[in-house]
């Protein structure tokens, strides 16, 4: 290979460092540091307490996604992307299987979209109860992670009602869901909704105006609004600096154009406003599931085309055409035609995007995973340049990243 | 359902002006997408052109990466198109940007002087593909380890997990 690199991997890093006075200091932290939420490991240069540097060094669950996408085709793509931002699942099943039908050109029934944003919402109120529980635990209050894992519990039971797994559902297929939901989906999901309507405001008790909380998040971590959109910057970590963005909103999928919900935005992009943000976010989320339930359609849970979607099982021992319909699907995959498309969904992190090249083959010519964690964690040198050690570990909590989604 | 999301091709067209003619080879639209292919040596003067001017707006790098061709392109064919998929704050549009690269000299101009967010989007095209950002302040690898070599997402780099086993064995063999 002609393009090699020569250096060893800690002499590059210090030299990126330039320190910029001789008496700082060099300290390692990470990857398996309780705070980096994974295998971060951050380069930090210090003076005295203060931080001078970071140079975030990342990699280390790089499972080469990309590379294995095109070598398993569309639908065997999917249990993978459970694997991209695990706290998440759903939305990342949801991005993929959108972006694979943008890319056919074909349009899920209506009870799958809607199944869809039900299911991508209570991921997201998932993510962010997850999200609240570590950060505040890493900033010190210990007693919310035990209450925002108590109602957690409760998500993932619905995920086992609806597809017999917690955490790596790998429920959506290319043309809708796997099947369709347990006759009680919507009492569960009611129950959930009723318990939750109070929790958001019970957490901000706990932190909102506590006096410790606010001090070791506001003002923390600050990113200008220009600054944020300069890197990238998407979800919460955007809209905490006043950024008015959102792709539910601005460029809508599924059917979230039917559906009523406001969009928090911050002020100062602080820790503390994007730690606002979210909060509102889950009740927002809990507005969204709410209405989608109340509309939920009736109808088939994915396309009446078995050369897109699997055939019920059921048929598949008496009909020789889904049989073969069946087999085709499983060896050959998905056929996607030649072109290229992008699609990006709010996930609960940011813009989860997927850039999809179809050759006319069951396989991908390039898929590509534009992942929010691996863009917001690009912003963290910035936020955290000028703070103390102790605030870094604030910092990284309110990016909110997860590491398999950033190394992909 | 799926939003249209690229601004049309006239209102671009005339917001490039004269650069169009000049560093735009072909237009592309595909289910609501907007694809554009640049010249490789123009393709800074056209990201900052869409950048600034008043009706796009496109102040955001969502993404960028590559992708190699080396299966179906033919003689003096590129075998990579460097892709940039821009996204505006503002307008709420998005566009993307394709700039052939040739194997023999795989390099192309940063884009870092126009969004700071091209760096580790760089830093991975680069660690990927090979491709090389000409003026990129800190161009190494971010995901492969730093003493890799190859670069995985090329069409010629196998699958299998072979290279691995060999890496961890003469990492433990060097230790």
């Amino acid at each position: 290979m002609p393009y090699k690199l020569e250096f060893q991997t800690d002499q590059k890093i210090t030299r990126t460092l330039k320190k910029a006075h001789p008496d700082h200091m060099v300290l390692n932290m990470g990857p398996q540091h309780p705070s980096t939420h994974g295998v971060l490991r951050l380069v930090l240069e210090l003076d005295g307490e203060e931080i001078v540097d970071v140079v975030p060094d990342i990699g280390y669950l790089h499972r080469g996604m990309e590379k294995l996408a095109e070598a398993k085709g569309y639908h065997k793509f999917i249990p993978y992307t459970d694997r991209l931002d695990y706290m998440s699942p759903m939305s990342n099943n949801t991005a993929v299987c959108m972006a694979v039908e943008k890319l056919i050109g074909v349009e899920t029934p209506p009870r799958a979209q809607y199944l869809r944003v039900i299911l991508c919402e209570l991921a997201r109120i998932s993510s962010h109860l997850l999200w609240l529980g570590t950060s505040a635990l890493d900033i010190g209050a210990m007693s919310v992670f035990l209450y925002t894992f108590r109602e957690r519990e409760v998500i993932y039971d619905i995920f086992e009602a609806v597809c017999g797994a917690r955490f790596t559902v790998s429920y959506m297929r290319v043309g809708g869901v796997a099947v369709d939901v347990p006759p009680h989906f919507k009492k569960l999901v009611r129950n959930f909704l009723d318990d939750f309507a109070c929790k958001v405001t019970e957490y901000e008790t706990l932190l909102t105006d506590n006096k410790i909380w606010r001090m070791r998040t506001e003002g923390v971590g600050v990113i200008s609004a220009d600054k944020a959109i300069e890197y990238g910057l998407t979800g919460a970590c955007l809209r905490g600096s006043g950024v008015d963005v959102d792709l539910r909103r601005d460029n809508p999928y599924l059917a979230y154009d039917e559906i009523d919900f406001d969009i928090p935005v911050g002020e100062n992009g602080d820790t503390f406003d994007r730690y606002l943000v979210r909060m509102e976010e889950m009740r927002q989320a809990r507005r969204i599931i709410q209405q989608a339930l109340d509309r939920l359609p009736e109808g088939p849970v994915k396309i009446d085309d078995n050369k897109i979607s699997f055939p019920e099982r059921s048929t598949i021992e008496g009909s020789m055409e889904a049989l073969i319909h069946h087999f085709l699907l499983a060896s050959e995959g998905v056929k996607a035609p030649e072109g290229e498309i992008y699609h990006a969904i709010e996930a609960p992190k940011g813009e989860l995007g997927f850039y999809v090249v179809g050759d006319g083959t069951g396989h991908p010519k390039r898929m590509r995973i534009r992942s929010p964690s691996f863009v917001n964690l690009s912003a963290l040198p910035e936020m955290s340049r000028g703070h103390m050690i102790a605030d870094l570990v604030a910092v990284i909590g309110t990016i909110d990243l997860v590491l398999g989604d950033c190394d992909r | 359902m799926f939003s249209i999301v690229a601004p049309s091709l006239d209102s671009v067209q005339k917001a490039l002006a004269n650069l169009y003619d000049i560093a735009i080879d072909q237009a592309v639209e595909f289910r609501g997408e907007l694809t554009l292919y640049v010249k490789p040596d123009r393709i800074v003067e056209v990201c900052k052109a869409l950048r600034d001017h008043a009706d796009l707006v496109f102040d955001m790098i969502s993404d960028l990466t590559a992708v190699d061709h080396l299966q179906e392109m033919k003689e003096g064919e590129p075998r990579f198109h460097v892709v940039y998929h821009l996204f505006s704050t503002k307008m709420k549009h998005r566009i993307r940007l394709k700039a052939p690269v040739w194997e023999q000299s795989p390099e192309i101009d940063t884009v870092m002087s126009v969004w700071c967010g091209a760096n580790w989007h760089e830093r991975e095209c680069f660690d990927m593909f090979g491709i090389l950002f000409r003026g990129h302040p800190d161009l190494r690898r971010i995901l492969m380890p730093e003493d890799w070599e190859g670069h995985p997402l090329r069409k010629d780099y196998p699958v299998s997990g072979q290279e691995v086993y060999e890496y961890i064995n003469k990492q433990l063999a060097d230790e």
